[in-house]
């Protein structure tokens, strides 16, 4: 590190004005280019185009290809980070030439040659959206012109805010981040206020009812707030934050204590407002949440804790959602869409039955695979998880669970005579047992159980030498973890009604995996975050659901190259109480 | 005095490889012994059978009045024998402290529900627990660094936290595998100091295996030398430096001649 900025400066003093990396700045901006060129020979670009993000002016589409450009534009800008600031923001520049010059390229091409029998989606009206609405092919230069003056405004742009202060970059970014996610979300929120007095008060910012995204002007005002705000915060957050991080530090312990507490009952009380404000869709979105994080949690203890990693974590989910069905549906008999047997029990009575069942596969699960250890283990739990999906499938037992129709007709959950099928009721019952299942995986995490899962997953071996029995932790974490899914199955069956096998393919294991690693391994709080990353987010942009996984996978790849120990990583617990002196650390 | 650890004819093949070779060997208690011999002599191996991690195919071990070969290594842990690692093996992700209390495990008593309920039981356990885990860096001059993650810590370091680690299960015989691998002159010195305090001070059988002879010559009261898996010689630290077979072990039969010849003139 040292030695880059060292030569960097040596060659700054040699050749002061302009030093260019041409190779890299050719290369970075190509790739800029082609990024933009994928993102509209797949469709994307047209596709988002179709949602306002500022109203009549900024769409999604322009946002993506504009952001693939920007960040070549950033990326060039930082490579020449040992440059003078004039060949940073020309750096800049020419990436953002270079990448919209590549999508000249291929709309010239688009009207020399037909592309539209390989690739699609190179639409007339993606070129049109490309070339800003000209007309081509007769105003081909004029098109092409505006393109290229479109890559130079967005790459001076880049490397003005690259040069930038520190503080005003990060006041322009966040602005500009919450104008793309209110105005992503803004049908959301206007589906929230909608007939309620507060509609008219906001319809300044969020446009009104027929319109997408945010106004012109409520842009502008939510840029300006945010921007700052963030100023602000960071002029004096920083010492407020800290003075009251010490003020809080010098409270004795069972004061601390008792204001965590304070504030963890305050968010669960506001939590469990939210259905009123939510309405059905929102609520049934929450509730989707909410069971993915039982399972976070659980699946967490596993692979988060224990190091165990395990892919067929979607089985433990199907056998408590199967378990409440079979031991609750009405619609018993011979005949189609019918089962021939279950025990009639209510949601309540069957609940624990469902759990113990998950529980008790865990185990069965985990006995056999207790020698097992990385890739050989999450093989055998794959396997696991297919045979159960194949059994649920299988005619053999078709009688008893319904083979590929499911089982229908499951008892709902009641509570004082009531029963509870709407959302927004059931939601109660999904924020309850999700605070519950936090707070035992939260106590588990330290204490006596949880270190010797944590040591298991560092070191296996000498986890055994230091007295740990890992027959018995390991069926701990596996049982524990099964309990946790098998509660989010019994609450699934019941939310839907009817289950059908096909809810439980590998993609929700997966799932579960994906929202533990981005929100950080065997962090609690990453659970959530990422809970709502990968599964609210994609449930709120349904329309974009074709590039779904795509986003998915790219959003996983960045991860782990630039984050890979998560969104929220694991906290280490302060333990010694005490600072480190100078000179301590000696031997 | 009576011996802690007894073995008779321990033998542990992989494959053709007679990697301990009927081994007998007998550790009397509250001494300090080393067990020496070329690369490749078997001597990991034999702690790795005493700990559990290997099953011996012949043979008997004797620890402290129980048979212990074939226990898995939790049981023999249990049991009071404790060891550290020739390349260390820290809990990298975790904190000093939380080693040192992972350590601890053998000794706490609270399971799955009092975790959870945090039952008085639990508090209790866990807050002496932590008491001891903070007493025992402060023993091996770790005071101040409890909280870092054993990763980032420096070498020296981590080899006297594996060691703090392995005193907290209160082990009556302590295994120590190349304690001074990788130390300058210096820390080797404080080191050698240090394992010769802990036998005065706590009570404790050490058995370590060592490259480094002066410091094997220094503290061992009694000295086994491996090759090829068999024991060639056993003794004091001036019974072994003149036997023949062991300098031949080390530098091959010509060295071996040439220093009795050199002896005789």
């Amino acid at each position: 590190m040292t030695a880059k900025v060292q030569t960097g400066q040596l060659s700054s003093f040699s050749n002061k004005t302009l030093a260019f990396d041409w190779k890299g700045l050719l290369r970075i901006g190509l790739i800029g280019g082609l990024m933009a060129v994928l993102v509209s020979i797949i469709g994307m670009v047209e596709t988002f185009h179709g949602r306002d993000i500022v109203g009549g002016v900024i769409t999604m589409g322009q946002t993506v290809l504009a952001g693939a450009i920007f960040v070549s534009s950033s990326i060039a800008a930082s490579r020449n980070s040992s440059h003078s600031r004039l060949s940073q923001i020309l750096g800049a520049v020419v990436s953002g030439l270079l990448a919209t010059a590549t999508l000249g390229i291929l709309i010239w091409f688009s009207q020399l040659v037909n592309l539209r029998p390989i690739f699609v989606n190179i639409s007339p009206s993606l070129i049109r959206i490309l070339t800003f609405e000209k007309d081509l092919p007769g105003q081909l230069v004029p098109a092409l012109g505006l393109l290229l003056a479109y890559g130079f405004v967005i790459g001076l742009f880049a490397g003005l805010l690259y040069v930038a202060p520190t503080k005003m970059r990060k006041a322009v970014t966040s602005g500009i981040i919450w104008v793309l996610v209110i105005g992503l979300l803004g049908e959301l929120l206007r589906t929230l206020i909608v007939g309620k007095p507060i509609e008219e008060s906001v319809s300044w910012i969020l446009g009104t009812r027929n319109q997408k995204g945010v106004s012109v002007i409520g842009a502008a005002v939510i840029f300006s707030l945010v921007a700052a705000f963030s100023t602000l915060s960071q002029m004096f957050g920083g010492r407020l934050g800290s003075q009251v991080q010490a003020r809080k530090a010098a409270l004795p312990v069972n004061a601390q204590r008792g204001l965590n507490a304070t504030l963890l009952l305050v968010i669960f009380l506001i939590l469990w407002q939210l259905p009123q404000l939510f309405g059905i869709y929102l609520s049934d979105v929450a509730n989707t949440v909410g069971l993915y994080i039982l399972m976070g949690l659980g699946l967490n203890i596993v692979v988060g804790y224990a190091g165990l990693l395990d892919l067929g974590y979607v089985a433990f989910f199907a056998l408590g959602a199967y378990t409440m069905a079979v031991a609750t549906s009405t619609a018993v008999g011979a005949g189609r869409g019918l089962i021939l047997f279950s025990l009639g029990l209510t949601f309540w009575e069957a609940l624990p039955i469902a759990v113990g069942v998950a529980c008790l596969a865990g185990i069965i699960l985990g006995i056999p695979v207790l020698k097992m250890r990385g890739d050989y283990l999450a093989i055998v739990t794959l396997g696991f998880g297919e045979i159960i999906r194949i059994l649920a499938f299988s005619d053999f037992l078709k009688p008893y669970i319904g083979g590929a129709q499911g089982i229908v007709k499951i008892a709902p959950i009641m509570v004082a005579g009531q029963n509870l099928t709407r959302p927004t009721e059931l939601f109660h019952v999904v924020l309850i047992i999700c605070a519950i299942v936090a707070f035992i995986a939260w106590r588990l995490r330290d204490s006596r159980v949880g270190r010797a899962w944590k040591a298991i997953r560092e070191d296996e071996d000498v986890a055994s030498a230091m007295g740990i029995n890992l027959v018995t932790s390991k069926l701990l974490a596996f049982a524990s973890g099964a309990a946790f899914s098998g509660f989010a199955g019994a609450i699934f069956a019941t939310k839907l009604s009817s289950i059908i096998p096909g809810s439980f393919g590998l993609l929700v294991s997966i799932n579960i995996l994906a929202l533990i690693i981005v929100g950080g391994m065997g962090s609690l709080p990453g659970v959530l975050v990422g809970a709502l990353a990968l599964v609210a987010l994609p449930e709120l942009l349904r329309e974009f659901s074709e590039f779904r996984l795509l986003v998915f996978g790219a959003v996983l790849v960045g991860m782990m190259i630039y984050k890979p120990e998560g969104l929220l990583p694991e906290e280490t617990r302060k333990l010694e109480l005490h600072e480190p002196e100078p000179g301590e650390l000696q031997p | 005095m009576a011996a802690i650890l007894t073995a008779k004819g321990v033998t542990k093949r992989f494959g053709g490889l007679l990697a301990v070779n009927k081994l007998d060997l007998e550790i009397e208690e509250n001494s300090i012994s080393s067990v020496i011999g070329p690369n490749g002599a078997g001597k990991t191996t034999f702690f790795n059978c005493v700990t559990g991690f290997y099953n011996p195919e012949e043979g008997r071990i004797i620890f402290n009045g129980h048979e212990i070969q074939g226990l898995s290594p939790d049981r023999v842990t249990r049991l009071g024998a404790a060891r550290t690692y020739q390349n260390i093996r820290l809990f990298a992700n975790m904190t000093a402290i939380e080693n040192v209390l992972v350590g601890e495990h053998s000794l706490l008593k609270n399971n799955f529900l009092d975790a959870v309920i945090r039952t008085p039981r639990f508090n209790r356990e866990e807050k002496s627990a932590v008491e001891e885990a903070r007493r025992l860096l402060r023993f091996v001059g770790l005071r101040g660094i409890g909280d870092h993650l054993a990763r980032n810590l420096p070498y020296g370091a981590q080899r006297r936290l594996e060691i703090a680690r392995a005193l907290a299960s209160k082990p009556k015989l302590l295994l120590l595998d190349e304690p001074t691998a990788g130390m300058n002159p210096q820390e080797t010195n404080e080191l050698t100091r240090f394992i010769r305090d802990l036998r005065d001070q706590l009570q404790i059988t050490i058995l370590l295996i060592e490259h480094h002879m002066r410091v094997v010559m220094d503290i061992s009261e009694q000295i086994t030398v491996l090759d090829y898996g068999s024991k060639i010689a056993e003794g004091s630290a001036s019974d072994i430096q003149n036997n023949p077979a062991v300098i031949e072990a080390y530098l091959g039969r010509g060295a071996a001649t040439g220093l009795k010849t050199t002896k005789v003139h």
